[in-house]
């Protein structure tokens, strides 16, 4: 069925439409189970190409939406919140790790086809799925909770103002792992614990109410630990939300170092 | 029909050899090891590049004879010493931290690696044998041989 919605006369201050093509690599790993009926085995990546009218004021995300509810239903991506907070829809856009909620198609010259890939790094499960199973077992290695010792205080633990900026940068961390999955290191050996595993070990070692800073050190000295980083800054240009991430792992570094000696 | 997999049953653990846990301060020492061992040997190689192309007659006096003499003074031993060993020390260092990153397998990791130290051992004790034991006129040695300022 072909669409023949008539274009309407274009008023004041309506959005430009344009068309975009996507390319999307797809990706259905068979494992050995056996495709339903009709559909071929399929084990090797392959690109699919996808044409959609959008608006100027559209997202990646939108494109992707467009394609899955009009054209091709059994497109699979993440998506939560779909406004840059939750972090689900982290994908290599046009060779960048980008959040596709936070990358308008303006934006990416949509006259060439766009190209869109699952991060790198991970296992793809399937189209632009990974697992994120290695990222969060990083994550929860480093104690991302607040410790403490003695006996629990009776109102808020408070806080200066300039105490709280010592940390700021590093909070605003949503887990995307677009820094990780942009990483060099830890695209060639899995072990590293990656960038945001490191800012998230940062946010509590400079709060001045954590106890913990010791621990977290100990485990970031790791052989696969800070020393892995080679200060390439693809995770702090990878970080939808502009966190210093390169930044964040030489101050983990400086305090491991001004602790040894 | 394919059966879906129970999302709360545990977990196949992360693929490959496990993170080796080794807390020790060797990896610290070695970053530190780079940053001063670099800004050392800036100071040593151009230091030597310039005594030995631009000072004095400049490159055209250099011949075994301003070598022999170089070598004769302890100042240009250490100084000569110490830029092979930190020449050597902080290249073999980055070698193995790439070859940490890019060898995939433990077993291609640990060959490259002997390989590279056997390498360094090699020439560190080459070098500091030549330093220390240069003697520009062996005795008994045929005169054609010997540099024109051996008067025997």
């Amino acid at each position: 069925m072909t669409a023949t919605v008539e274009a309407p006369a274009p008023e004041a201050g309506a959005v430009p439409s344009f068309q975009v093509t996507l390319r999307i690599r797809r990706f259905l790993p068979t494992d050995d189970a056996i495709p339903a009926f009709g559909e071929p085995f399929e084990a090797e990546p392959r690109w699919d190409e996808f044409t959609v009218d959008v608006h100027g004021t559209d997202r990646v995300l939108d494109a992707l939406h467009k394609i899955k509810w009009e054209q091709d239903g059994s497109l699979t991506f993440r998506r939560s919140c779909a406004h840059g907070i939750c972090g689900s829809d982290a994908m290599r856009i046009n060779g960048r790790n980008r959040l596709a909620c936070k990358t308008l198609l303006k934006d990416l010259d949509p006259g060439k086809p766009i190209l869109v890939e699952p991060i790198k790094g991970l296992p793809v499960i399937k189209d632009l799925v990974v697992d994120m199973e290695p990222f969060f077992a990083s994550y929860r290695e480093i104690m991302p909770f607040l410790v403490t010792t003695g006996t629990e205080p009776s109102k808020e633990r408070l806080q200066s103002p300039e105490q709280r900026e010592r940390y700021d940068d590093t909070t605003k961390c949503i887990l995307c792992a677009a820094c990780t999955s942009s990483c060099p290191v830890f695209w060639t050996d899995g072990q590293y614990f990656g960038p945001a595993a490191i800012v998230n070990a940062h946010r509590f070692i400079f709060d001045s109410r954590d106890e913990g800073g010791t621990q977290r050190l100990e485990i970031l000295n790791d052989k696969e630990g800070v020393w892995r980083c080679r200060t390439t800054f693809n995770c702090t240009e990878a970080c939808p939300r502009g966190i210093e991430v390169t930044k964040a792992i030489q101050e983990v570094k400086r305090a491991m170092i001004t602790r040894a000696f | 029909m394919s059966t879906i997999a129970d999302p709360k049953a545990p977990r196949a653990s992360r693929p490959g050899p496990s993170r080796r846990t080794t807390r020790g301060n060797f990896e610290l020492y070695g970053w530190v090891f780079m940053r001063a061992s670099g800004v050392l040997l800036v100071v040593l190689i151009f230091g030597h590049l310039f005594v030995n192309l631009i000072a004095g007659e400049g490159i055209s006096a250099i011949d075994f004879g301003f070598v022999a003499g170089k070598w004769a003074s302890p100042f240009w031993q250490v100084w000569d010493l110490l830029m092979l060993w930190l020449a050597m020390l902080h290249g073999t260092n980055g070698v193995r931290t790439i070859i940490n990153d890019y060898a995939e397998k433990d077993g291609t990791r640990m060959v490259l690696k002997l390989a590279l130290y056997a390498a360094t051992v090699v020439v560190i004790v080459l070098g500091t044998l030549v330093i220390f034991t240069f003697d520009p006129c062996p005795p008994n040695s045929p005169a054609d041989l010997l540099p024109s300022f051996c008067t025997a």
